[in-house]
């Protein structure tokens, strides 16, 4: 339904390997039915670092996240267009291999949804749709990706277990290890956090400092403290438009009347 | 104060569990008249053999071709629902998801056809029966308890689905599943023990059903031999019998109810086994 000359005059901003940015949002707009949820949306993502989308409920933190890798699809009343670059390649256009487009980005969700098999087939779930069967291979992935989020002590004695046993922090800490199991390059987290206590949400933030390295995370917070905690690079959203970005300064030097306002009541 | 509170609590206490123990006693009750009044002409051979000449006189002879039947007119009309319902109802939750007006006139309309009493179906059933020119058949049976049942596993299925959370789905489709795989690995798995029990709650219903068969299927001394023959059921076994004036007849009725209770009371735990034994399989 897209016009090919629109593709060649818009070219993709440059996201590939040699540059700075992971994602290149252009002039994003979604709208549910005839309300505007997000409007005239531009945005570099930074590689390798934690961007924060805070801003409060009901701005369109989930909606701009769920547009990153075309979970909006899944809601039909939903209309999105403009342009979301990642890799070099406009997500928006290309409908050919969704699965391998939802690969290059884990995401976890505010609650964890673990699948209804095993912890072993949770984590091997992602790289099993990939094609791998070798059962060492996929021993491997489990243990590495359970010991990356810190949770390989908890439960290396009942990989068989149901993910029903855990509590919710570890639920989510397996969450994160299942999706780290694709190799994405990319982490969404939508306040991955707010159904946690505060010694899971701690570890879940740590496991965030530590990744940043290798993964280009996306994190959707309403709590400013979070924001203060994590953030390498700020977009700060209101009523689905972006009301002011910049570094970690502008938490200090807050431009915009908004703003100001939402660190005053969020501190 | 806390007296009045003490005695509210005492009082809801008792009246929550007034009410559910005397459905379980009353349940127990009717069990265990059928047994008692059918224990005395349950026998081996009532299993295992047809009615001979005489039987309805009080001669030898069982109800296997009434057992046999019934199983099979269940049997085949619960995979006729099964094969017309799980994409009936996947269609209306998850297509029919942006149309939320039609999808409640379709739920509505699937709500009353479960409230249509059942010899409205058997009236249907025959109508259609005769306007095909068949007689009254296994197969004209089947197909009228499937449509009595049908809307029962439609909506049952359908509020298995719709307990499915969206987080669940939009997991399964970040780690990259089709919808194919969705479906599958996830969905189905998710919903097993409820799609269970819709489908026992379904073979409850169509196996107990004495109107729907009762002139579709018809009526034999026979075992059932094809699907154009006519086939005995057992909720007509046990009212012909039962409206027998020779009281021996009337006790094999209550044995023959106490056979319909077993098959419901065995198909219930055993696919209940399967589910815990596949689900554990599941975490291999
Ligand atoms: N599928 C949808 N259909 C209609 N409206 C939606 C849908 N998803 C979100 N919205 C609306 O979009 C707005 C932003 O929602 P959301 O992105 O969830 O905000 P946030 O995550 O910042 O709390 C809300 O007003 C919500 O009602
Ligand atoms: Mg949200």
């Amino acid at each position: 339904m897209y016009n090919n000359e629109n593709v060649i005059l818009n070219q993709c901003p440059n996201t590939g390997k040699d540059s700075l940015n992971a994602i290149s949002i252009r002039d994003l707009n979604v709208f549910a039915d005839k309300t505007q949820i997000l409007k005239s949306l531009n945005i570099d993502i930074p590689k390798h670092k934690i961007t924060v989308i805070l801003g409060p409920s009901g701005c369109g933190k989930t909606t701009l996240l769920k547009s990153m890798n075309r979970l909006t699809d899944l809601y039909k009343a939903l209309e999105v267009s403009g342009q979301i670059c990642i890799h070099g390649e406009d997500i928006l256009l290309s409908h050919k291999d969704m699965s391998a487009l939802r690969q290059k980005t884990g995401l976890l969700s505010q609650k964890p949804y673990p699948l209804p098999v095993s912890l072993y087939k949770n984590i091997t779930y992602g790289p099993k749709l990939k094609g791998i069967k070798n059962k060492k291979i996929l021993d491997k992935i489990v243990t590495r990706q359970l010991k990356e989020v810190g949770l390989w002590e908890e439960v290396k004695d009942r990989l068989n277990a149901s993910p029903d046993c855990l509590s919710i922090g570890q639920q989510q800490r397996l969450c994160l290890a299942r999706g780290l199991a694709v190799k994405p390059s990319i982490i969404l987290a939508d306040e991955p956090t707010s159904a946690l206590d505060p010694t899971s949400s701690q570890i879940i933030e740590k496991q965030f400092m530590k990744i940043k390295k290798t993964y280009t995370i996306v994190l959707v917070t309403h709590v400013v403290r979070q924001a203060m905690r994590l953030a390498d690079y700020v977009v700060f959203m209101h009523n689905g438009e972006i009301i002011e970005t910049g570094g970690v300064e502008i938490f200090k030097n807050p431009k915009t009347d908004q703003m100001k306002e939402y660190l005053i009541n969020g501190n | 104060m806390r007296h009045i509170k003490y005695t509210e609590q005492a009082f809801f206490k008792f009246l929550t569990g007034f009410a559910c123990y005397s459905v379980i006693g009353i349940l127990c009750l009717i069990i265990s008249i059928i047994f008692i009044k059918g224990v005395g002409s349950l026998s081996w051979e009532m299993i295992s053999q047809a009615p001979k000449g005489g039987y309805y006189y009080g001669g030898d002879g069982g109800v296997l071709n009434a057992i046999l039947g019934s199983l099979y007119v269940a049997g085949g009309a619960v995979l006729i629902a099964i094969v017309l319902g799980a994409p009936a109802a996947l269609f209306i939750n998850s297509f029919l998801f942006r149309y939320k007006r039609l999808q409640n006139i379709i739920r509505y309309f699937l709500d009353a056809l479960w409230g249509i009493p059942s010899i409205v179906y058997g009236a249907f059933g025959f109508t259609i029966m005769l306007y095909f020119g068949m007689n009254a058949s296994l197969l004209a049976g089947i197909i009228t308890v499937a449509c009595l049942i049908t809307p029962i596993m439609i909506r049952s299925f359908d509020e298995v689905l719709s307990t499915i959370p969206t987080g669940l789905h939009e997991a399964a489709l970040s780690l990259g599943s089709t919808r194919t795989e969705l479906a599958f690995k996830v969905i189905f798995k998710q919903g097993l023990p409820g799609f269970v029990t819709a489908i026992l709650l379904a073979f409850g219903r169509g196996i107990g059903d004495a109107a729907s068969v009762l002139f579709t299927a018809g009526y034999t001394d026979q075992l059932p031999s094809g699907l154009h023959e006519p086939a005995a059921t057992l909720p007509l076994a046990i009212f012909f019998q039962l409206s027998s004036p020779i009281p021996e007849v009337r006790g094999r009725a209550y044995s023959a109810a106490a056979i319909l209770t077993c098959i419901i009371l065995a198909i219930t735990l055993i696919s209940r086994l399967l589910v815990n034994k596949y689900s554990k399989n599941n975490l291999k």
